[in-house]
């Protein structure tokens, strides 16, 4: 409208007038459409904005052409008109790469923020996921069958050997404490994890000391090897589990550690029943995140083996040491 | 009044043992450590009452159970077990969350005291329509005085015989005092197909389907062995099986 009366003003009739001024508003109109969308899928940084300016100044040479041709084409019968036209070429060139520029810009400008945005909630939500993991971790830590019967045991002490409950008390509040304090991610020494592992087989042993018997050897050279924390206990607490729910009588559950080829390398070991052993709880659960945590830490998931001879279920994972 | 406590943990035991002190009128005639000594102990000394744990070696509580003939009232014990929990609610069955309290556990025997015939009817339902997650994978059955844990895959059919399921494996039959429907419900759909008013089969072990006169199928089993296919049947192996 604007640019109609601006045209009249110049002498020209109010139909030829208004049929540029829409002309070129739909030709400039479809050309920033064009730039918004290829902004949208490509967002330059700065070094690059020279392409952008080059990609402006082809669309806007691109229309200037549009235009005359739809122009001259409509109206070039009035020479007045076409004259006119040649002399503005340039004013509207420049009008126009001005206009794709400002809408260049401000495209950028608005998927960068949204781009800003998207990026906050993916950290957000990785966040989330993270702290979920670690609450399942905890949780998984934290068997409800091992809390309650360990309190279970504690309550029967409680009556006939107060000192031993009390012990026991103290026992499960340190395991408690290790297992909620330990970061996910954070190596520790195997003298560590062997420490905190302890205070889990100990109370195991008040609850099926006549039937729990664990061996531990370790090398002198692998005792300061590193491993991912609280991996080492659901491993021996599946091993405890499938032996002592597998088999009657008395078992013995084995921990070996050593050092090979700049690896750590740990064996768990316990007795099953071939005859009758339930496949899932030999790679259960406990096993299968463990598994999932190797990956995630060393992207290998060549980490965890299991194997089975005679009657015997064995665990071995592989640490490897970095630097 | 006579009872038994059957727990994996002595502890577990012994707190039961602490707090039936004050029941001068019930005496505990054993202590077992696992289902194999419960099943024994049950049979020869026909207690009025036991307690029961739920989680312990090779066969749990409810499989101990169902190799019991008439068994006794039980009042469970358990430290965590959703799907028991879930059961007793269902059936009214009177169950101890380890650990309880001497207040609790007195109301347990008191009910117990008043309700006697209650509970042992509510124990039957209860092993009827309870299907443990243990049984998708293995079945416990009895042979003589020995107790047989047959890994599910090895169950090649299942067959309807008056108030009994004879459970056919490699070794022969075992008979097991359950319902066609139980173990319906209970195992696989995807393996065990109900083919037959009478024969529930394990499609692993299928090799052929024959026709027999008119609308009539027979399935024949990889050791040769031959179950009928009603014509519902028929259709419902055919579906299971994708053809």
């Amino acid at each position: 409208m604007a640019q109609a009366v601006v045209l009249n003003q110049s002498g020209i009739t109010w139909g030829i007038a208004f049929a540029d001024a829409g002309a070129t508003q739909l030709i400039f109109a479809l050309a920033g459409y064009t730039i918004n969308m290829s902004m949208r899928s490509y967002q330059p940084s700065v070094r690059n904005s020279i392409y952008v300016l080059l990609w402006c100044m082809a669309l806007t040479t691109l229309c200037i052409f549009a235009q005359r041709w739809l122009l001259i084409d409509m109206f070039g019968e009035n020479d007045a008109y076409g004259a006119f036209i040649s002399k503005t070429m340039i004013l509207r060139g420049g009008f126009g790469l001005l206009m794709m520029d400002m809408i260049a810009i401000l495209t950028w400008f608005w998927v960068y923020v949204d781009d800003r945005q998207e990026s906050e909630k993916r950290k957000d939500d990785a966040m989330q996921l993270a702290k979920d993991a670690e609450l399942s971790n905890l949780r998984q830590q934290l068997q409800p069958h091992f809390l309650f019967n360990s309190l279970n045991s504690i309550s029967a002490l409680a009556g006939s050997h107060p000192e031993e409950a009390r012990k026991m008390i103290q026992q499960l509040s340190d395991f408690l404490r290790g297992t909620i304090k330990k970061d996910d991610s954070s190596l520790l020494t195997l003298d560590e994890e062997l420490t905190h592992l302890q205070l889990y087989l100990d109370i195991e042993k008040v609850r099926f000391g006549h039937r729990l018997n664990t061996v531990i050897e370790k090398q002198e050279e692998s005792i300061s090897l590193a491993l991912p924390s609280l991996l080492l206990q659901p491993i021996v607490e599946n091993a405890i589990k499938f032996g002592l729910y597998d088999t009657i009588g008395e078992i013995t559950i084995s921990i070996i550690a050593r050092k090979e080829n700049n690896n750590l390398m740990i064996e768990v070991t316990n007795p099953f029943d071939p005859t009758t052993a339930i496949p899932q709880r030999g790679t259960g659960f406990g096993l299968s995140s463990v598994k999932r945590r190797l990956f995630l830490l060393y992207s290998r998931n060549d980490l965890l083996v299991t194997t089975q001879a005679e009657n015997i279920f064995t665990t071995t994972i592989k640490i490897p040491q970095l630097a | 009044m006579n009872v038994i406590l059957i727990d994996d943990e002595p502890l577990a035991r012994s707190i039961v043992r602490e707090y039936l002190q004050s029941h001068a009128e019930i005496t505990i005639v054993a202590e077992c450590n696992d289902g194999f000594e419960g099943v024994k102990a049950i049979a020869q000394h026909k207690p009025d009452l036991i307690f029961l744990d739920i989680q312990m070696p090779k066969i749990n509580g409810f499989e101990m159970l169902e190799l019991v003939e008439n068994p006794p009232s039980v009042i469970f014990t358990t430290a965590f077990d959703e799907y028991a929990i879930q059961a007793f609610e269902r059936h009214a069955i009177d169950y101890l969350l380890k650990p309880f309290s001497k207040d609790r556990f007195d109301k347990a025997v008191s009910k117990w005291k008043y309700n006697r015939n209650v509970t042992e009817i509510n124990t039957d339902e209860l092993l009827e329509n309870t299907s443990q997650p243990e049984e998708r994978q293995r079945i416990v059955v009895k042979k003589g005085i020995n107790i047989v844990i047959l890994p599910i895959n090895t169950v090649h059919f299942i067959e309807a015989f008056d108030d009994y399921v004879k459970i056919h494996t490699k070794d022969g039959f075992y008979l097991k005092k359950k319902t066609m429907a139980h173990y319906e419900k209970a195992l696989d759909p995807k393996q065990f197909v109900r083919v037959h008013r009478s024969y529930l089969l394990n499609i692993q072990e299928l090799t052929r389907i024959e026709p027999l006169e008119k609308d009539n199928h027979i399935a024949l089993l990889k050791n040769g062995e031959k179950v009928p296919l009603s014509a519902s049947g028929y259709s419902k192996l055919k579906e299971v099986l994708g053809i």
